[in-house]
C-alpha cells in the first residue's frame, strides 16, 4: 500500500468517517473509497452495503478477484436524561458494542451511583457540545421530556446527521416539540425523521423494557437499509 | 463491534503509517478469507517491520512466525503475496489452538 493512502486512510477513520480500501488480488491496485464519494464507485452498491454490516470481505468484479477493507467508527450512543431508562440502557448498550454517554445538566439525576460504569456529564447539553460530538455513526437518545434540555440536542443531531434520532414523549409532546423546532429552523423532513414515540413497538412497559425497545430501533437504524425498507 | 480492525487495542495501521513516515521497510498483512472457525476474523491487521518488529493479530498468535518471515521477504522484493494457513495442523496444536479453522492473509508492502 502506497504512504499516502494509508495516511488517508488512518486520517478519515481518525474523523470517524467510513472508508474502504479496494485491493484487486491479481495484480494489487489499489483504491480509496471515502463515504463522499460511495455514489460514484464501480463497487458503489456493494460498499454501501458493507458501511452498514461493517464487514469487510472479497468480491468478484470484471477484472476480478477485489478484497474490500472496510473500515466503520464504532458507533456511539448519546443519551440527554440521566433517568431510570438511561440507567437500564447503559448495560444494554455496552454490550451490544455502543460507546455511550449520559448527560443530564440536573445533577439531582446525574449521579455517578446511578450510573457506575458509563460516561455521565452533568452540564446542559449545549455548554459541552465538544464532547457530545454529533456525527453520522452517532445515535441521540433524548429522555428528559423536558424541551430545555432536549430541544438543542436533538436539533443539533438532525443537522449532524445522526444515524438515529429518538424523542421520548407521547405524540402530543410530540406535537409541541414539531412547533418549537421548525419555528428554531429544524426543516420538516428532518424533523419527520425523529423516531417519536422512541423505541419499537414492543409493548414495552417498565423502563428497562423500553429500553430495549430504544436499543433494537437504534441496531435498525444502523444496520437496515433504508431502501430496501420501502420496497 | 463493526470491525475487528477498529477495535484493537493497538492501532495497527496507524502504527504502520508511522514506521513507514519514519523510512522504516513496512510490510502489512490483512486476513482476507477465512473458513470454520478462525481465531481473527476477516480484515484484521498485522504490520511488520524490517527488522521483524510486529504489532497487531491475524491468527491470534498461531501463524504470526510464518506470516513474519514471508512479510520480511515482501518488504525486501516489493510484490504483495497471499499465504494460505490450515489452523488445525499439528502445529497449531502444539501451540494450543484447536478452531480446526483455515485462513488466507495477504501480504503488501507499504510505501
Amino acid at each position: 500500500m502506497n504512504l499516502e493512502t494509508l495516511k488517508t486512510l488512518n486520517a478519515e477513520r481518525r474523523a470517524r468517517r467510513a472508508v474502504a480500501l479496494v485491493t484487486a488480488l491479481d495484480g494489487g491496485a489499489q483504491r480509496l473509497v471515502r463515504a463522499d464519494a460511495v455514489d460514484k464507485d464501480p463497487l458503489g452498491a456493494e460498499i454501501a452495503a458493507r458501511f452498514r454490516s461493517g464487514r469487510s470481505g472479497t468480491v468478484e468484479t470484471d477484472t476480478g478477484p477485489a478484497f474490500l477493507t472496510v473500515h466503520v467508527p464504532p458507533p456511539r450512543l448519546v443519551a440527554i436524561g440521566a433517568v431510570h431508562i438511561s440507567q437500564a440502557l447503559a448495560p444494554m448498550a455496552r454490550l451490544a458494542g455502543f460507546d455511550m454517554m449520559v448527560v443530564d445538566p440536573r445533577t439531582a439525576f446525574a449521579t455517578p451511583e446511578r450510573f457506575p460504569d458509563v460516561r455521565l456529564i452533568a452540564e446542559w447539553p449545549e455548554d459541552v457540545a465538544g464532547e457530545i460530538a454529533f456525527d453520522r455513526y452517532t445515535a441521540l437518545a433524548a429522555l428528559t421530556h423536558d424541551p430545555k434540555i432536549d430541544d438543542w440536542p436533538i436539533a443539533q443531531a438532525l443537522d449532524a446527521g445522526c444515524f438515529y434520532v429518538g424523542a421520548l414523549g407521547s405524540r402530543k409532546t410530540h406535537g409541541k416539540r414539531r412547533e418549537r423546532l421548525l419555528e428554531a429552523g429544524v426543516s420538516e423532513a428532518a424533523f419527520s425523521s425523529i423516531h417519536a414515540p422512541i423505541g419499537l413497538d414492543v409493548g414495552a412497559q417498565s423502563p428497562a423494557e423500553i429500553a430495549v425497545a430504544v436499543l433494537a430501533e437504534i441496531v435498525a437504524a444502523l444496520r437496515q437499509d433504508p431502501e430496501a425498507e420501502k420496497r | 463491534m463493526s470491525d475487528a480492525t477498529d477495535l484493537d487495542v493497538k492501532d495497527v495501521l496507524g502504527m504502520a503509517e508511522a514506521w513507514s513516515a519514519a523510512g522504516r521497510g513496512v510490510a502489512l498483512a490483512t486476513v482476507v478469507e477465512t473458513w470454520g472457525s478462525a481465531p481473527r476474523p476477516v480484515g484484521s491487521h498485522l504490520a511488520v517491520d524490517e527488522e521483524g518488529n510486529f504489532e497487531g493479530s491475524v491468527s491470534g498468535g498461531c501463524v504470526e512466525g510464518a506470516v513474519i518471515a514471508d512479510a520480511l521477504e515482501v518488504i525486501e522484493g516489493g510484490a504483495p503475496r497471499m499465504l494460505e494457513f490450515g489452523v488445525a495442523d499439528e502445529t497449531a496444536w502444539q501451540v494450543g489452538l484447536s478452531c480446526g479453522g483455515r485462513i488466507k492473509v495477504y501480504v503488501e508492502k507499504v510505501g
